[in-house]
Protein backbone atom coordinates (compact mmCIF):
# COMPACT_ATOMS: atom_id res chain seq x y z
CA UNK A 1 0.00 0.00 0.00
CA UNK A 2 2.91 2.38 0.32
CA UNK A 3 4.21 1.66 -2.05
CA UNK A 4 1.64 1.21 -4.28
CA UNK A 5 -0.04 4.28 -4.16
CA UNK A 6 2.73 6.73 -5.36
CA UNK A 7 3.24 3.88 -8.02
CA UNK A 8 -0.30 4.54 -9.22
CA UNK A 9 0.02 8.11 -9.54
CA UNK A 10 3.20 7.99 -11.33
CA UNK A 11 1.36 5.78 -13.71
CA UNK A 12 -1.76 8.01 -14.06
CA UNK A 13 -0.41 11.06 -13.65
CA UNK A 14 2.84 10.33 -16.58
CA UNK A 15 -0.25 8.56 -18.79
CA UNK A 16 -2.46 11.28 -18.95
CA UNK A 17 -0.11 13.76 -19.70
CA UNK A 18 1.37 11.75 -22.59
CA UNK A 19 -2.27 11.61 -23.63
CA UNK A 20 -2.99 15.48 -23.39
CA UNK A 21 -0.24 16.21 -25.96
CA UNK A 22 -1.59 14.20 -28.26
CA UNK A 23 -5.57 14.76 -27.58
CA UNK A 24 -5.82 17.96 -25.37
CA UNK A 25 -9.50 17.93 -25.09
CA UNK A 26 -11.70 16.73 -22.23
CA UNK A 27 -10.89 15.04 -19.73
CA UNK A 28 -7.10 14.87 -20.60
CA UNK A 29 -7.16 18.81 -21.16
CA UNK A 30 -8.53 19.63 -17.98
CA UNK A 31 -6.54 16.54 -15.78
CA UNK A 32 -3.52 18.26 -17.73
CA UNK A 33 -4.22 21.38 -15.92
CA UNK A 34 -4.94 19.97 -12.76
CA UNK A 35 -1.57 18.46 -12.97
CA UNK A 36 -0.04 21.08 -13.80
CA UNK A 37 -1.47 23.58 -10.93
CA UNK A 38 -0.74 20.51 -8.16
CA UNK A 39 2.94 20.17 -9.41
CA UNK A 40 3.43 24.34 -9.03
CA UNK A 41 1.78 24.01 -5.64
CA UNK A 42 4.19 20.63 -4.54
CA UNK A 43 7.18 22.34 -5.99
CA UNK A 44 6.61 25.96 -3.93
CA UNK A 45 6.35 23.56 -1.18
CA UNK A 46 9.83 22.10 -1.58
CA UNK A 47 11.33 25.00 -1.49
CA UNK A 48 9.95 25.45 1.66
CA UNK A 49 10.88 22.47 2.79
CA UNK A 50 14.23 22.85 0.82
CA UNK A 51 14.70 25.58 2.58
CA UNK A 52 14.38 24.03 6.51
CA UNK A 53 16.53 21.04 5.10
CA UNK A 54 19.45 23.76 4.72
CA UNK A 55 18.79 25.05 8.44
CA UNK A 56 18.27 21.63 9.93
CA UNK A 57 21.65 20.12 7.67
CA UNK A 58 23.57 23.50 8.90
CA UNK A 59 22.51 23.85 12.36
CA UNK A 60 23.71 20.17 12.73
CA UNK A 61 26.72 21.13 11.58
CA UNK A 62 26.85 24.16 13.97
CA UNK A 63 25.88 21.87 16.84
CA UNK A 64 28.22 18.81 16.47
CA UNK A 65 31.34 21.07 15.76
CA UNK A 66 32.09 18.95 12.71
CA UNK A 67 34.63 20.38 10.05
CA UNK A 68 34.11 23.95 8.58
CA UNK A 69 31.33 24.35 10.74
CA UNK A 70 32.07 28.15 10.45
CA UNK A 71 30.93 28.24 7.24
CA UNK A 72 27.43 26.64 8.19
CA UNK A 73 26.90 29.64 10.65
CA UNK A 74 27.26 32.26 8.18
CA UNK A 75 24.57 30.21 5.98
CA UNK A 76 22.13 29.99 8.67
CA UNK A 77 22.74 33.97 9.75
CA UNK A 78 22.46 34.97 6.05
CA UNK A 79 19.52 33.06 5.56
CA UNK A 80 17.24 34.27 8.69
CA UNK A 81 19.28 37.84 7.49
CA UNK A 82 17.39 37.32 3.62
CA UNK A 83 14.11 36.20 5.26
CA UNK A 84 13.66 38.46 8.45
CA UNK A 85 15.09 41.98 5.97
CA UNK A 86 12.34 40.48 3.39
CA UNK A 87 9.24 39.70 5.27
CA UNK A 88 9.27 42.82 8.43
CA UNK A 89 11.61 45.63 7.21
CA UNK A 90 11.13 45.98 3.31
CA UNK A 91 7.58 47.48 3.11
CA UNK A 92 5.34 43.82 2.73
CA UNK A 93 4.64 43.55 -1.16
CA UNK A 94 6.81 46.47 -2.04
CA UNK A 95 10.33 44.68 -0.68
CA UNK A 96 12.00 45.02 -3.89
CA UNK A 97 11.35 48.23 -4.84
CA UNK A 98 14.38 50.78 -4.47
CA UNK A 99 16.06 51.64 -1.38
CA UNK A 100 14.43 48.86 0.34
CA UNK A 101 16.69 47.03 3.28
CA UNK A 102 16.14 43.91 1.24
CA UNK A 103 16.76 45.71 -2.26
CA UNK A 104 20.00 46.93 -0.65
CA UNK A 105 20.99 43.70 0.01
CA UNK A 106 20.04 41.90 -3.24
CA UNK A 107 21.44 44.60 -5.57
CA UNK A 108 25.27 45.17 -3.37
CA UNK A 109 25.49 42.03 -1.27
CA UNK A 110 23.65 39.52 -2.87
CA UNK A 111 24.14 39.90 -6.36
CA UNK A 112 27.52 40.89 -6.63
CA UNK A 113 28.85 37.83 -4.62
CA UNK A 114 26.80 35.12 -6.67
CA UNK A 115 28.41 37.10 -10.24
CA UNK A 116 31.72 36.86 -8.93
CA UNK A 117 31.58 33.16 -8.05
CA UNK A 118 30.64 32.67 -11.74
CA UNK A 119 33.22 35.06 -13.25
CA UNK A 120 35.76 32.95 -11.49
CA UNK A 121 35.10 30.78 -14.38
CA UNK A 122 36.81 33.19 -16.77
CA UNK A 123 39.95 32.08 -15.08
CA UNK A 124 39.71 28.14 -14.55
CA UNK A 125 38.79 28.13 -18.42
CA UNK A 126 41.64 30.16 -19.28
CA UNK A 127 44.04 27.66 -17.30
CA UNK A 128 41.74 24.83 -18.15
CA UNK A 129 42.42 25.66 -21.75
CA UNK A 130 46.36 25.95 -21.16
CA UNK A 131 46.24 22.03 -19.96
CA UNK A 132 43.98 20.72 -21.99
CA UNK A 133 44.40 22.03 -26.00
CA UNK A 134 47.49 20.53 -26.90
CA UNK A 135 48.07 18.79 -30.03
CA UNK A 136 48.90 15.30 -28.70
CA UNK A 137 46.99 13.40 -31.37
CA UNK A 138 44.59 13.50 -34.78
CA UNK A 139 41.57 14.19 -32.47
CA UNK A 140 42.83 16.63 -30.08
CA UNK A 141 44.47 19.02 -33.01
CA UNK A 142 41.04 19.16 -34.50
CA UNK A 143 39.42 20.16 -31.06
CA UNK A 144 42.35 22.56 -30.69
CA UNK A 145 41.54 24.01 -34.05
CA UNK A 146 38.07 24.16 -33.49
CA UNK A 147 38.52 26.38 -30.24
CA UNK A 148 41.02 27.93 -31.66
CA UNK A 149 38.93 29.53 -34.33
CA UNK A 150 35.80 30.12 -32.28
CA UNK A 151 37.66 31.99 -29.77
CA UNK A 152 38.96 34.42 -32.01
CA UNK A 153 35.98 34.05 -34.46
CA UNK A 154 33.79 35.04 -31.77
CA UNK A 155 35.48 38.68 -31.01
CA UNK A 156 36.75 41.69 -32.80
CA UNK A 157 40.44 40.68 -33.26
CA UNK A 158 38.94 37.30 -35.60
CA UNK A 159 38.50 39.29 -38.50
CA UNK A 160 40.86 41.93 -37.40
CA UNK A 161 43.61 39.31 -38.20
CA UNK A 162 42.01 38.06 -41.26
CA UNK A 163 40.57 41.11 -42.84
CA UNK A 164 42.89 41.07 -45.66
CA UNK A 165 41.68 37.27 -46.49
CA UNK A 166 38.30 36.64 -48.62
CA UNK A 167 35.33 36.91 -47.06
CA UNK A 168 34.64 33.29 -46.73
CA UNK A 169 37.95 32.51 -44.26
CA UNK A 170 37.57 35.37 -41.59
CA UNK A 171 37.57 34.05 -38.66
CA UNK A 172 33.90 35.05 -37.67
CA UNK A 173 32.60 32.96 -40.93
CA UNK A 174 34.35 29.95 -40.17
CA UNK A 175 33.29 30.60 -36.50
CA UNK A 176 29.88 30.60 -37.85
CA UNK A 177 29.99 27.54 -39.94
CA UNK A 178 31.51 25.78 -36.86
CA UNK A 179 28.40 26.38 -35.11
CA UNK A 180 26.06 25.87 -37.41
CA UNK A 181 27.06 22.70 -38.84
CA UNK A 182 29.59 20.48 -36.68
CA UNK A 183 28.01 21.69 -33.84
CA UNK A 184 24.68 21.45 -34.45
CA UNK A 185 25.10 17.63 -35.97
CA UNK A 186 26.86 16.99 -32.52
CA UNK A 187 24.18 18.45 -30.72
CA UNK A 188 21.07 16.94 -32.55
CA UNK A 189 22.92 13.38 -32.34
CA UNK A 190 23.27 14.11 -28.51
CA UNK A 191 19.73 15.18 -28.54
CA UNK A 192 18.14 12.13 -30.37
CA UNK A 193 20.12 10.00 -28.12
CA UNK A 194 18.94 12.02 -24.54
CA UNK A 195 15.35 11.77 -25.86
CA UNK A 196 15.51 8.34 -26.53
CA UNK A 197 16.67 7.26 -22.87
CA UNK A 198 14.12 9.79 -21.67
CA UNK A 199 11.61 8.44 -23.53
CA UNK A 200 12.47 4.42 -22.26
CA UNK A 201 12.88 6.24 -18.48
CA UNK A 202 9.76 7.62 -18.48
CA UNK A 203 7.91 4.59 -19.70
CA UNK A 204 9.77 2.65 -16.92
CA UNK A 205 8.62 5.12 -14.20
CA UNK A 206 5.29 5.14 -15.81
CA UNK A 207 5.00 1.25 -15.97
CA UNK A 208 6.21 1.23 -12.09
CA UNK A 209 9.56 -0.81 -13.47
CA UNK A 210 11.54 1.48 -12.05
CA UNK A 211 10.65 1.99 -8.29
CA UNK A 212 14.45 3.82 -7.15
CA UNK A 213 12.64 7.26 -6.25
CA UNK A 214 10.52 5.51 -3.83
CA UNK A 215 13.43 4.99 -1.89
CA UNK A 216 15.20 1.65 -1.20
CA UNK A 217 16.00 -1.25 -3.93
CA UNK B 1 74.09 26.08 -24.47
CA UNK B 2 71.36 28.82 -25.71
CA UNK B 3 69.02 26.25 -26.90
CA UNK B 4 69.31 23.85 -23.50
CA UNK B 5 68.55 27.55 -21.71
CA UNK B 6 65.80 27.67 -24.28
CA UNK B 7 64.56 24.35 -23.81
CA UNK B 8 64.82 24.84 -19.49
CA UNK B 9 62.44 27.85 -20.18
CA UNK B 10 60.01 26.01 -22.46
CA UNK B 11 59.86 22.95 -19.82
CA UNK B 12 58.78 25.30 -16.63
CA UNK B 13 56.30 26.63 -19.14
CA UNK B 14 54.23 23.73 -19.89
CA UNK B 15 54.25 23.50 -15.86
CA UNK B 16 53.38 26.77 -15.46
CA UNK B 17 51.70 28.03 -12.26
CA UNK B 18 47.97 28.68 -12.72
CA UNK B 19 48.33 31.44 -10.96
CA UNK B 20 50.24 33.33 -13.54
CA UNK B 21 48.12 32.90 -16.37
CA UNK B 22 45.18 33.95 -13.78
CA UNK B 23 46.94 37.25 -13.71
CA UNK B 24 47.66 37.47 -17.11
CA UNK B 25 43.22 37.12 -16.89
CA UNK B 26 42.66 39.37 -14.88
CA UNK B 27 44.78 42.41 -16.67
CA UNK B 28 42.87 41.22 -19.81
CA UNK B 29 39.69 41.64 -18.26
CA UNK B 30 39.82 45.07 -16.22
CA UNK B 31 41.85 47.08 -17.88
CA UNK B 32 39.47 47.17 -20.73
CA UNK B 33 37.31 49.11 -18.08
CA UNK B 34 39.13 51.95 -18.15
CA UNK B 35 40.05 52.33 -21.56
CA UNK B 36 37.63 52.94 -24.63
CA UNK B 37 38.45 51.18 -27.90
CA UNK B 38 35.67 51.52 -31.21
CA UNK B 39 35.67 48.01 -32.19
CA UNK B 40 34.12 46.21 -35.54
CA UNK B 41 32.06 43.56 -34.27
CA UNK B 42 30.34 41.44 -37.24
CA UNK B 43 26.80 40.33 -36.89
CA UNK B 44 25.54 36.75 -37.48
CA UNK B 45 22.70 35.26 -38.67
CA UNK B 46 21.68 34.05 -35.90
CA UNK B 47 20.96 37.47 -34.29
CA UNK B 48 20.03 39.45 -37.56
CA UNK B 49 17.08 36.66 -36.96
CA UNK B 50 16.14 37.74 -33.69
CA UNK B 51 16.11 41.51 -35.14
CA UNK B 52 14.36 40.91 -37.77
CA UNK B 53 11.62 38.78 -36.15
CA UNK B 54 11.10 41.80 -33.63
CA UNK B 55 11.36 44.28 -36.37
CA UNK B 56 8.40 42.55 -38.17
CA UNK B 57 6.12 42.93 -34.85
CA UNK B 58 3.67 45.52 -35.06
CA UNK B 59 3.99 49.22 -32.61
CA UNK B 60 2.17 48.07 -29.79
CA UNK B 61 2.40 44.19 -30.34
CA UNK B 62 2.10 42.01 -26.86
CA UNK B 63 5.23 40.50 -25.52
CA UNK B 64 5.36 37.87 -23.00
CA UNK B 65 9.18 38.40 -21.72
CA UNK B 66 10.67 35.26 -19.70
CA UNK B 67 13.90 36.28 -17.80
CA UNK B 68 14.99 32.51 -16.75
CA UNK B 69 18.38 33.46 -14.90
CA UNK B 70 19.70 34.98 -11.94
CA UNK B 71 22.53 37.21 -11.16
CA UNK B 72 25.45 34.67 -11.81
CA UNK B 73 24.47 35.31 -15.19
CA UNK B 74 23.75 39.16 -15.07
CA UNK B 75 26.98 40.23 -17.03
CA UNK B 76 26.18 38.35 -20.08
CA UNK B 77 21.91 38.62 -20.08
CA UNK B 78 21.15 42.23 -18.48
CA UNK B 79 22.65 44.09 -21.21
CA UNK B 80 20.34 42.16 -23.46
CA UNK B 81 17.14 42.55 -21.13
CA UNK B 82 17.70 46.22 -20.93
CA UNK B 83 18.12 46.16 -24.81
CA UNK B 84 15.23 44.83 -25.26
CA UNK B 85 13.16 46.82 -23.05
CA UNK B 86 14.06 49.96 -24.14
CA UNK B 87 13.78 48.76 -27.62
CA UNK B 88 10.23 47.79 -26.45
CA UNK B 89 9.78 50.74 -25.03
CA UNK B 90 10.43 53.00 -28.83
CA UNK B 91 8.03 50.36 -30.26
CA UNK B 92 5.49 50.90 -27.65
CA UNK B 93 5.15 47.04 -27.28
CA UNK B 94 2.66 45.99 -24.37
CA UNK B 95 5.66 43.56 -21.63
CA UNK B 96 3.60 40.86 -19.67
CA UNK B 97 7.31 39.80 -17.68
CA UNK B 98 7.21 36.40 -15.74
CA UNK B 99 9.94 34.29 -14.22
CA UNK B 100 10.36 30.61 -14.17
CA UNK B 101 13.35 31.37 -12.11
CA UNK B 102 12.89 33.24 -8.75
CA UNK B 103 15.62 35.65 -9.53
CA UNK B 104 14.32 36.30 -13.19
CA UNK B 105 11.36 38.76 -11.96
CA UNK B 106 13.77 40.91 -9.39
CA UNK B 107 16.24 41.32 -12.78
CA UNK B 108 13.38 42.11 -14.70
CA UNK B 109 12.94 45.67 -12.32
CA UNK B 110 16.36 46.06 -12.53
CA UNK B 111 16.59 46.17 -16.54
CA UNK B 112 13.00 48.21 -16.42
CA UNK B 113 14.89 50.77 -14.33
CA UNK B 114 17.72 50.78 -16.33
CA UNK B 115 15.60 51.07 -19.90
CA UNK B 116 13.64 54.20 -17.73
CA UNK B 117 16.60 56.09 -17.06
CA UNK B 118 17.54 55.72 -20.69
CA UNK B 119 14.78 56.38 -22.41
CA UNK B 120 13.73 59.68 -19.79
CA UNK B 121 10.35 57.94 -19.34
CA UNK B 122 8.50 55.64 -17.26
CA UNK B 123 6.08 52.09 -18.36
CA UNK B 124 3.11 53.04 -17.77
CA UNK B 125 2.64 50.02 -14.91
CA UNK B 126 -0.34 47.56 -15.88
CA UNK B 127 -0.84 49.29 -19.22
CA UNK B 128 2.11 48.83 -21.47
CA UNK B 129 4.46 46.88 -18.85
CA UNK B 130 3.07 44.17 -16.06
CA UNK B 131 5.64 42.11 -13.73
CA UNK B 132 3.85 38.51 -13.03
CA UNK B 133 6.78 37.32 -11.07
CA UNK B 134 7.90 33.91 -10.70
CA UNK B 135 6.27 30.56 -10.86
CA UNK B 136 6.98 27.55 -9.05
CA UNK B 137 6.55 24.67 -11.63
CA UNK B 138 9.40 24.31 -14.57
CA UNK B 139 7.76 23.78 -17.90
CA UNK B 140 4.25 22.91 -16.26
CA UNK B 141 3.98 26.59 -15.95
CA UNK B 142 4.59 26.97 -19.45
CA UNK B 143 2.28 24.51 -20.41
CA UNK B 144 -0.44 25.54 -18.01
CA UNK B 145 -0.04 28.83 -19.56
CA UNK B 146 -0.87 27.42 -23.27
CA UNK B 147 -4.21 26.85 -21.70
CA UNK B 148 -4.67 29.96 -19.26
CA UNK B 149 -2.21 32.47 -18.61
CA UNK B 150 -4.31 34.08 -15.74
CA UNK B 151 -4.80 30.67 -14.55
CA UNK B 152 -0.86 30.31 -14.13
CA UNK B 153 -0.68 34.01 -12.83
CA UNK B 154 -3.40 34.90 -10.91
CA UNK B 155 -1.78 37.88 -9.54
CA UNK B 156 1.28 39.74 -10.28
CA UNK B 157 4.37 40.09 -8.95
CA UNK B 158 2.68 42.60 -6.20
CA UNK B 159 -0.44 40.59 -5.31
CA UNK B 160 -2.78 42.45 -7.00
CA UNK B 161 -4.88 40.41 -9.44
CA UNK B 162 -3.92 40.24 -12.89
CA UNK B 163 -7.83 40.61 -14.60
CA UNK B 164 -7.71 44.67 -12.64
CA UNK B 165 -4.72 45.35 -15.58
CA UNK B 166 -5.63 46.60 -18.88
CA UNK B 167 -2.61 45.03 -20.10
CA UNK B 168 -4.09 41.50 -18.88
CA UNK B 169 -7.40 42.28 -21.27
CA UNK B 170 -8.11 39.64 -24.27
CA UNK B 171 -4.64 37.78 -22.93
CA UNK B 172 -6.30 34.04 -22.61
CA UNK B 173 -3.12 31.77 -23.82
CA UNK B 174 -0.43 32.27 -26.11
CA UNK B 175 -2.64 32.55 -28.92
CA UNK B 176 -3.22 36.30 -27.45
CA UNK B 177 0.44 36.54 -27.49
CA UNK B 178 2.48 38.00 -30.57
CA UNK B 179 5.74 36.87 -29.29
CA UNK B 180 7.78 35.14 -26.58
CA UNK B 181 11.17 36.59 -25.59
CA UNK B 182 13.45 34.01 -23.40
CA UNK B 183 16.40 34.98 -21.49
CA UNK B 184 17.93 31.47 -20.59
CA UNK B 185 20.84 30.47 -18.28
CA UNK B 186 19.80 26.98 -18.15
CA UNK B 187 16.83 24.60 -16.46
CA UNK B 188 13.96 25.71 -17.27
CA UNK B 189 14.71 27.71 -19.98
CA UNK B 190 15.12 28.28 -24.01
CA UNK B 191 14.60 24.39 -24.77
CA UNK B 192 11.73 24.26 -22.15
CA UNK B 193 10.19 27.44 -23.68
CA UNK B 194 10.48 25.72 -27.98
CA UNK B 195 9.06 22.54 -26.35
CA UNK B 196 6.32 23.64 -25.35
CA UNK B 197 5.31 27.53 -26.18
CA UNK B 198 6.30 26.95 -29.42
CA UNK B 199 6.20 23.08 -30.35
CA UNK B 200 2.60 22.53 -28.45
CA UNK B 201 1.69 25.97 -28.69
CA UNK B 202 2.57 27.62 -31.85
CA UNK B 203 4.05 30.74 -30.12
CA UNK B 204 6.60 32.78 -31.85
CA UNK B 205 9.92 32.96 -29.75
CA UNK B 206 13.46 34.48 -30.05
CA UNK B 207 15.80 34.16 -27.08
CA UNK B 208 19.15 35.04 -25.67
CA UNK B 209 21.11 32.59 -23.95
CA UNK B 210 24.99 32.34 -22.28
CA UNK B 211 27.82 31.54 -24.40
CA UNK B 212 28.21 28.09 -22.20
CA UNK B 213 24.01 27.17 -23.11
CA UNK B 214 23.70 28.80 -26.84
CA UNK B 215 25.62 26.16 -28.88
CA UNK B 216 22.75 23.43 -27.58
CA UNK B 217 19.97 25.50 -28.67
CA UNK B 218 21.48 25.83 -32.27
CA UNK B 219 19.46 22.48 -33.31
CA UNK B 220 16.37 24.60 -32.54
CA UNK B 221 16.86 27.65 -34.93
CA UNK B 222 15.29 28.62 -37.80
CA UNK B 223 11.45 26.95 -37.42
CA UNK B 224 11.27 26.67 -33.66
CA UNK B 225 13.29 29.05 -32.61
CA UNK B 226 13.12 32.73 -34.34
CA UNK B 227 16.84 33.83 -33.79
CA UNK B 228 18.98 33.50 -31.34
CA UNK B 229 21.54 35.93 -29.05
CA UNK B 230 24.06 34.16 -27.64
CA UNK B 231 26.67 35.20 -24.26
CA UNK B 232 28.34 38.74 -24.82
CA UNK B 233 28.90 38.83 -28.32
CA UNK B 234 24.84 37.94 -29.01
CA UNK B 235 24.27 40.78 -26.74
CA UNK B 236 26.74 43.27 -28.34
CA UNK B 237 24.97 42.49 -31.78
CA UNK B 238 21.67 42.56 -30.73
CA UNK B 239 22.85 46.01 -29.26
CA UNK B 240 24.62 47.14 -32.66
CA UNK B 241 21.22 45.72 -34.75
CA UNK B 242 19.35 47.86 -32.88
CA UNK B 243 21.14 50.71 -32.90
CA UNK B 244 21.01 51.23 -29.06
CA UNK B 245 24.77 50.19 -28.62
CA UNK B 246 25.44 50.14 -24.59
CA UNK B 247 27.14 47.62 -22.06
CA UNK B 248 27.71 44.31 -23.90
CA UNK B 249 29.61 46.87 -26.76
CA UNK B 250 31.81 47.94 -23.77
CA UNK B 251 32.25 44.54 -22.33
CA UNK B 252 33.31 43.08 -25.57
CA UNK B 253 36.73 44.79 -25.57
CA UNK B 254 37.31 43.12 -22.27
CA UNK B 255 36.46 39.91 -23.86
CA UNK B 256 38.78 40.20 -26.85
CA UNK B 257 41.92 41.02 -24.87
CA UNK B 258 40.63 37.80 -22.18
CA UNK B 259 40.36 35.44 -25.68
CA UNK B 260 44.04 36.73 -27.23
CA UNK B 261 45.38 36.21 -23.82
CA UNK B 262 44.06 32.87 -23.53
CA UNK B 263 44.66 31.91 -27.19
CA UNK B 264 48.35 32.74 -26.84
CA UNK B 265 48.86 30.95 -23.97
CA UNK B 266 47.47 27.92 -25.87
CA UNK B 267 49.93 28.77 -28.77
CA UNK B 268 52.85 28.94 -25.85
CA UNK B 269 51.95 25.58 -24.31
CA UNK B 270 51.73 23.90 -27.49
CA UNK B 271 55.27 25.40 -28.66
CA UNK B 272 56.58 24.32 -25.37
CA UNK B 273 54.78 20.88 -25.64
CA UNK B 274 56.09 20.11 -29.49
CA UNK B 275 59.80 21.45 -28.62
CA UNK B 276 60.29 19.24 -24.96
CA UNK B 277 58.13 16.59 -26.24
CA UNK B 278 61.34 13.98 -27.07
CA UNK B 279 63.28 15.00 -23.85
CA UNK B 280 59.57 14.67 -21.88
CA UNK B 281 57.51 12.29 -23.36
CA UNK B 282 54.15 13.39 -22.79
CA UNK B 283 54.85 16.80 -21.23
CA UNK B 284 53.64 17.45 -17.86
CA UNK B 285 49.97 16.47 -18.11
Amino acid sequence: MKRGIPLIIAGVVGTVLVIQYFIPHTPFGVLNDVFSDWFSIIQATAIWLGALNLIKVSGDKVYKRKRDWQFSLVVILCFLLMVIVGFFFSGGRRFLDPGTPFSLLYDYVYSPLVAMMFALLAFFVGSASYRAFRARNKEATVLLIAAFVVMLGRVPLGDALTGWLPDWLHLSVISNWIMNVPNLAGQRAIMIGIALGIVSTSLRLILGIERSYLGGE
Amino acid sequence: MASEKTKAFLLKMIGIDRRIIFIFVFIALSVPMFISIDMNIPTSPEVEMLVETMEKLPDGAKVLVSLDYDPSSEPELQPMAETFLIYAMRRNFKIIVIGLWPQGAIQAERAKAVAEEHEGKEFVYGENYINLGFQSGNELVIQRMGSSIPAAFPRDYFGRPVDEFPIMQGVKNFSNIDYVFNLSAGYPGTIEWVLFAVDKFGATLGAGNTAVQAPMIYPYLGKQLKGLAGGMKGGAELEILTSLEGRAVKYMVGQTFAHAVIVLFIIIANIAYFATRDSKKGGVL
